[in-house]
């Protein structure tokens, strides 16, 4: 059978979208289990996820805690070589709300706070703050009344004094 | 170290007088030096060398906590208050309410000291209760 150029054309054609076609089927499943491990090692998005490859079709299951991350996921698998398409089971789970914020007075700030109450006591016209151990003095005093203040602020065992004073 | 050196007078004084239980150690750019004084003028030694190496305590840099070692439960004490008399409290904290006074300059026996701020003591009337130990000075 004597065939026309164009019949030619179009049988070579279809000969090189087969071969491609094969070619993309030719990989194999298990290659691509063990690229998809290899990518998980790289993506942290699919550190909880688990995946089964069938004829190239990958199926996703497992928890994230974002949309984001779930599409990041797919994004990964597909652009594994030989992954036909994929089966996007993956459910997500906001993340459990934060715990309630820890209170920003610390016991040991709370108990020199109050010692720190009882030594300023007398001397009005100085403030006095707590924070993290270190006691922060700010307003005016007199100098022969420093000392006293000073020893017993400093037994108290705060972490540091931060003695912006005036003195007068 | 170099706080060490800073303060170094005074570590060397501290040892000198008998301070006991000498302890100096550097935290994040803060001397710590805790011990006990023998006696009220060996703390107050102590105190004018800190205010000759840095005066006024501007620096931030130490916090120096010698105790005078605890006077015996039964020792009468004088109430050093500058002028007023001084609240005698049902607890130890201003946030306690006054059960008494003692007098400025009257004396005061010691039964037990709770901190080093507070001191549970009965005044002459008899009234008993805590009072701030910066303002009483236990008698020879």
């Amino acid at each position: 059978m004597k065939r026309k150029p164009l019949q030619w054309a179009a049988l070579v054609l279809s000969t090189m979208i087969l071969s491609i076609a094969l070619s993309s089927c030719g990989v194999k499943d298990s290659t691509i289990q063990e690229k998809i491990t290899e990518a998980a090692k790289n993506t942290p998005e699919l550190s909880n996820i688990t995946s089964t490859v069938k004829d190239g079709v990958v199926t996703l299951t497992g928890e994230v805690k974002d949309d984001a991350a779930k599409a990041a996921s797919e994004a990964a698998i597909k652009a594994i070589k030989g992954v036909k398409s994929v089966e996007n089971n993956i459910t997500v789970t906001p993340p459990p709300p934060p715990p309630p914020a820890t209170p920003v007075v610390s016991a040991v700030d709370e108990a020199l706070g109050k010692g720190v109450t009882d030594a300023t006591k007398d001397f009005p016209s100085v403030k006095a703050a707590v924070k993290d151990g270190v006691i922060t003095l700010t307003g005016e005093i007199k100098k022969s009344s420093l000392p006293k203040l000073m020893q017993t602020l400093n037994s108290l065992k705060p972490t540091k004094i931060d003695n912006q004073l005036t003195v007068k | 170290m170099a706080l060490q050196d800073k303060y170094k007078e005074l570590i060397d004084t501290a040892n000198a007088s008998g301070v006991t239980n000498l302890q100096v150690a550097e935290t994040d750019g803060v001397l710590h030096i805790d011990g006990e004084a023998p006696s009220g003028a060996i703390k107050d030694k102590l105190w004018d060398l800190y205010g000759k190496i840095d005066p006024n305590f501007k620096a931030g840099d130490l916090i120096m906590n010698v105790d005078v070692a605890a006077a015996a439960a039964g020792t009468k004490a004088t109430v050093t208050t500058e002028s007023t008399d001084l609240n005698i409290r049902k607890g130890p904290g201003t946030d306690q309410p006054i059960v008494g006074k003692a007098g400025h300059l009257s004396t005061v026996t010691l039964i037990s000291k709770t901190n080093d701020q507070w001191w549970l003591v009965k005044t002459d009337a008899g009234v008993e209760g805590y009072a701030y130990a910066q303002y009483i000075t236990p008698k020879a």
